[in-house]
Formats: structure tokens, sequence, C-alpha cells
């Protein structure tokens, strides 16, 4: 039997992408109505429930803690992560956290993680869908001293090393790194597994510990607008774009086409 | 002068257009100093005096390459510090990002990532929520580190070559907590243009129905990469680097053209910024079309085929 792992997954509660988002107010961050758990860090979770399930799950005293940071509804994608699967949720939430830029979030989730004591792995979705800067993972990783593998597309841990793989545009690469380490997963990764009747109401007897900045000893001027390295000094809604010509084939669609790109000086 | 310093990782036998154009909005910004990993060959550093560089450093360590990202970041942030650099500038693939976010630790630096155009005062331009918004963004620290897209610079050489100085900056790879790379394969090229800085792509979706063949036959007439959405790469009937959206590519070409593809809104993050859509597809309710400046109702099979035998005519 392997040992067992004591992961962390970083899940982001964000604006579903199936509404239009927009930009507002100080600092002109996101909306957050309409939000969800982010659909990438879903397989961050799934790859940590398979490799803890790998080692007889949370009997054998695997623990998957799923961790968010974010304003009170982030605690939806922590509820979501525990019908998953996960065997515990944190939240961390203050309002000091507004506006924090990615050298930010990645000060409070490491301050968080050293909070939760020794950790064998973090694992992350490859970016975040609202701020899609993938920034977060690699910050962390530099923050807590830590080897990162990020965008993985496998992932196996043995031995306290993991192996896994990570395709480039011109190689694919195999990749070492000794535990504890941070991994970023991409959509290649797994399948993620929808939360079944059982899992919603074993999340319910789950706990779920709140976190604020004075319980990970991190203080204000340190995170949110204060301590971000970055601002956003203007942001202007693009118009939409808007429907040009549609036509229907009638034999000649082809030929039409390259007119367009003729008349486009596209061609 | 503000110094400026541009990072380039495995140059190889001569400089990318990317580097040029880092090069070039470098001297926009200030005094360019150039850190280079890997090889640098006698043409590289003839290019990066002709670009003005002013000085080219080198790490001490061969073995960079041989681990993931934190030892590059350690290598430029030495360089960073021995330039005394108010700017940091790197490419913004996957791994330039990576490597600017751990630097941007070690320096206590804003990083601004997906970069169009920096202001002479730092100011950095990018669009955010899949293209739905241009922003203005700004480091608040002394140090700014900023990632750019290709293809926002025109590269220029400067009106006079400078005659940079070598500077070796100490970095030992295996003092940094890094994962190791233990084997690489190489992907056979396509021939084709690069899918992320191609003036023209040519995108297939599951429309295509296991045949690549006609988008592939478009592009070639236009001389084009070729693009997927992510049920093409899924089902396996092309290689997963081809598919464009937010698990993507994400492209901004002059000219897109999409066939077989409803258009998903995870599709559209990677592409609704490309100057001109074009779309076929055979169902006109498809969403694609509410974003097509040419949408053609028909039949992927029929359409492309005709239109690349058009092009193919008129190009004699
Ligand atoms: C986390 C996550 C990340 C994702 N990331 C991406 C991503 O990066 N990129 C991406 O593309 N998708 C991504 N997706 C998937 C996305 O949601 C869609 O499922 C996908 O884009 C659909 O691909 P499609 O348009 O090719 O297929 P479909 O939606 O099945 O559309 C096929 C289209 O082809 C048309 N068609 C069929 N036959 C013909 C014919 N003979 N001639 C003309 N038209 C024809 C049909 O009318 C239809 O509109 C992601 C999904 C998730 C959950
Ligand atoms: N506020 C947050 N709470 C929890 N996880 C986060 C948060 N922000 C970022 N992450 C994690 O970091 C990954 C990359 O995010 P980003 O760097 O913002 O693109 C996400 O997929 C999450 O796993």
């Amino acid at each position: 039997m392997e040992d067992t792992l004591k992961i962390v997954v970083l899940v982001k509660h964000v604006p579903d992408a199936q509404f239009d988002r927009h930009l507002n107010g100080e600092g002109n961050t996101t909306d957050r109505d309409e939000s969800i758990l982010s659909e990438l860090d879903e397989y961050a979770l799934e790859a940590a429930l398979q490799l803890a399930e790998a080692r007889g799950g949370s009997k054998a005293g695997n623990q998957v803690i799923a961790l968010s940071m974010g304003p009170s509804g982030a605690v939806n994608a922590v509820k979501k992560s525990l019908q998953m699967g996960a065997t515990e949720g944190v939240h961390l939430t203050d309002d000091a956290l507004a506006g924090s830029d990615a050298a930010a979030t990645s000060l409070a989730l490491a301050a968080a993680i050293r909070h939760l004591g020794q950790v064998d792995l973090v694992i992350t979705g490859m970016a975040s869908t609202d701020g899609e800067t993938s920034l977060v993972p690699a910050q962390l990783a530099e923050r807590l001293g830590l080897p990162q593998v990020t965008f993985a597309s496998s992932l196996e841990v043995a031995g306290g090393s993991l192996t896994a793989r990570r395709d480039a545009d011109t190689s694919s690469e195999t990749v070492e790194a000794p535990l504890p380490a941070v991994v970023s997963v991409t959509d290649q990764i797994n399948e993620p597994r929808y939360p079944n009747f059982k899992g919603i109401i074993a999340a319910k007897r789950k706990s779920i510990a709140t976190l604020s900045l004075a319980d990970i000893g991190v203080s204000p001027d340190q995170v949110g607008f204060a301590g971000s390295w970055t601002t956003v000094t203007s942001a202007e809604e693009r118009p939409p774009r808007t429907a040009g010509t549609i036509i229907t084939d009638e034999g000649d669609a082809g030929i039409k086409l390259v007119d367009f790109l003729a008349a486009q000086k596209l061609l | 002068m503000a110094k400026v310093l541009v990072f380039i990782d495995n140059p190889g036998a001569a400089l990318k257009k990317s580097s040029l154009e880092l090069l070039t909005l470098a001297r926009s910004l200030g005094e360019p100093a150039v850190a280079v990993n890997g090889e640098l060959t006698d043409a590289v550093a003839a290019s990066l005096a002709e670009y003005g560089a002013a000085a080219v450093l080198r790490p001490s360590a061969q073995d960079l390459n041989d681990f993931l990202v934190a030892p590059k970041a350690a290598f430029l942030a030495a360089a960073a510090e021995n330039t005394g650099a108010g700017v940091v500038l790197l490419d913004n693939s996957p791994e330039g990002k990576e490597i600017a976010a751990r630097l941007a630790i070690r320096l206590n630096a804003g990083v601004i990532t997906d970069v169009v155009s920096v202001d002479a005062d730092g100011t950095a331009h990018k669009s955010v929520l899949a293209g739905s918004y241009t922003t203005a963004c700004k480091a608040k620290t002394p140090v700014s580190v900023l990632t750019i897209k290709a293809n926002n610079v025109v590269p220029e050489p400067a009106a006079a070559a400078s005659a940079p100085e070598t500077v070796t900056v100490e970095v030992s790879a295996g003092t940094v907590p890094a994962a190791r790379i233990t084997a690489r394969e190489q992907k056979a090229a396509s021939g084709r243009p690069d899918l992320t800085d191609a003036r023209v792509v040519v995108a297939g979706g599951r429309g295509m129905d296991g045949d690549f063949g006609p988008v592939e036959e478009l592009a070639d007439a236009l001389g084009a990469a070729v693009g997927a959405s992510r049920a093409a790469t899924d089902a396996g009937w092309i290689s997963h680097d081809a598919q464009v959206g937010q698990t993507g590519k994400t492209v901004s070409p002059q000219l897109y053209i999409s066939a077989g593809i409803s258009g998903a809104i995870q599709q559209k993050a990677g592409m609704q910024t490309s100057k001109v859509i074009v779309a076929v597809n055979k169902d006109a309710e498809s969403p694609v079309f509410e974003i097509a400046d040419f949408g053609i109702i028909g039949d992927v099979f029929e359409v492309l085929p005709q239109a690349a035998a058009e092009i193919r005519k008129r190009k004699g």
C-alpha cells in the first residue's frame, strides 16, 4: 500500500462564461453574479480524487482539501468540490482580499496552505476562466519554495515523487519532481465526475473551515487593492462583434467566399 | 535612461520574429540588455548588436533546459539585478508567462501578461474576458515584468548597431527547487505557419467528420495555419496542438475561417479577436454566425474544396 497523501486543490469561484461578463467598480474587477466553480478546476479536483482513491481514499487517511479564496459566494465552489468528493473544504475570505492580483492571491493562498500544515501536493487548474493568466500556480510555487509542474496532461505519484507529462508545441516532455510540489493540470488529464446523489448527501456532513487573513497571519495591506503589484487603470468594453453577410450555398458559395476574400484584400 | 531587460530562451540559429519584436519594443522604452539562455551563435550575437543590445547576459550554468522554469527565473532575476532593469520583457508563450510569474515574485515586481502594446510610462494594454474588454494596466512596483504577444510590433534594427558587452551571471540550477525534465520527444513539424502568429487560420470542427483534408487543402491554398475545435482534437482527427479556444491557443489572425464548428463560448474565447471571421456551417442556427463577417450556410465538403480550387485558379 502506498503512503497516504494530503492534497490541497485550489478551486476558484468565477463568473459563468455562458453569461455576459463585466468589469466594473473600483479597480475594474469582474462582476461575480452568476458565478460557478471554474470548470478548469474540476480537472484539478478529479486528479486529486483519483490519486487519493488509488490509495484507499479517505478511509485510508488520504485527504483532499478544496481551498477557495474569494467573497462569500466562493463557498459554493467549495461546496461543489465536497459534493464531488473532496474530504474537507476551506474558504479563505476577508473584505481586504478584494481586488487581489496574482501576486497578492498567491501570497494569501501560500499563507493559507502553510496554515494547513505539511501537504504533499497542491493541485490547481491550468488557468482561471476569468483572469486567464495562469500566473497563480507558478507564483505560489515560488512563494512556497516548491517545484512546479504546470500544464500536466498526466500525473502519477509514487515513492515521494511525481511524474507528469506536458505537451508543448514542438515537443512533449516527461518531468519528475520530488514532493511536495505544485501541479497545474490541463483539461486533457481526465474527465471530471459529476456529483452523484450520495456525494451530495455526504457533502452535507463535511465541514467547511472559514479562514480570515488574521487566521493565516497576513496583514490586510499585503493583499487586495493595497497589496497588489499591478493596477488596472482603465477598461473599455469592446463593441460586440456583429453578424455580417450570411448566404446560403446555391452551388457557388466557395466562389463567393473567394470573392469576399478578394474584396477584403485577404488573398 | 531606463534599463530594459529582454529574455530570449534558446534562440537557435537565428532570432525569431517575436524576439526581434521584443528588442524593438525594448528600445522604445529605454536601453536594452538581453539575457540569453542556451547556445548563442555568432549570427544571433550579430542580430542582437544590430538591434541595439547594450549588454548580453549569459548564465554560468549550461543545464537550465533540463529543468522546468524555476532556474530560468533565477537566472533572469540575477540578470535583472545585474543590469538594474526597470522593465523585463518576455514572450507570451506558456513558459514565458511562467518564468515571468516566478521572476516577479523574486523581484517583488508586478507582472502583466498578454500585453499588446506598452506606453513610454510603462502602461501596458491588453484584452481580457475572452477579448470582450480592452484594458490598460500598470505595475505599481519599481520593476515591471511584461509578457508581450507576438505580431504587435514591427521589428526594426537600431539606427546604429551596438557593441554589446558579454556578462556571465552566476546561477546554479541544482540549488533551485524545480522539476526535472527526464525525457523530451520532438514533434514533427507540419511545414505550415505557426498557429499562434499565422496571418490566416483555417479551423475545422466536428463537422469535418474525421476528414481534415478539405481544411488542409484550403489552408494550403491560402498559406494558412490549421486550427481545430476541441471536438475535433478530442476525436483524434488532428493533433491537440491545433486546438483553438479557452484551453487551446488564442489566435488573432487577419482572417479566421471556421468550418463545421458550432461556435461554443470556449471556442470563441480563442478566436473572436480575429480581424475577419468567415464561417461555413450547415446549420443556420449555429452561434458562430453571430460573430461571422461572412457566413455560408452550406456543407463544408462542398464549399471548402470549391474555394480552394478557385483560389489556386486565381493565383494562377
Ligand atoms: C473546460 C472546457 C474547455 C473547453 N475548451 C475548448 C477549446 O479550447 N476550444 C474549443 O473549440 N472547444 C472547447 N471546449 C468545447 C466546447 O464547449 C465545444 O464542445 C466545442 O467547441 C464544440 O466543437 P465543434 O463546434 O467542433 O462541435 P459541435 O458543437 O458538435 O459543432 C459541429 C458543427 O458542425 C456543423 N456541421 C456538421 N456537419 C457539417 C457539414 N458537413 N458541413 C458544415 N457544417 C457541418 C454542425 O452544424 C455544428 O454546428 C471546451 C469545453 C470545456 C468544458
Ligand atoms: N482565488 C482563488 N482561489 C482558489 N484558487 C485560485 C484562486 N485564484 C487562482 N486559483 C487557482 O490557480 C489556478 C490558475 O489561476 P490564474 O493564475 O488566475 O489563471 C486556478 O485554476 C485555480 O486552481
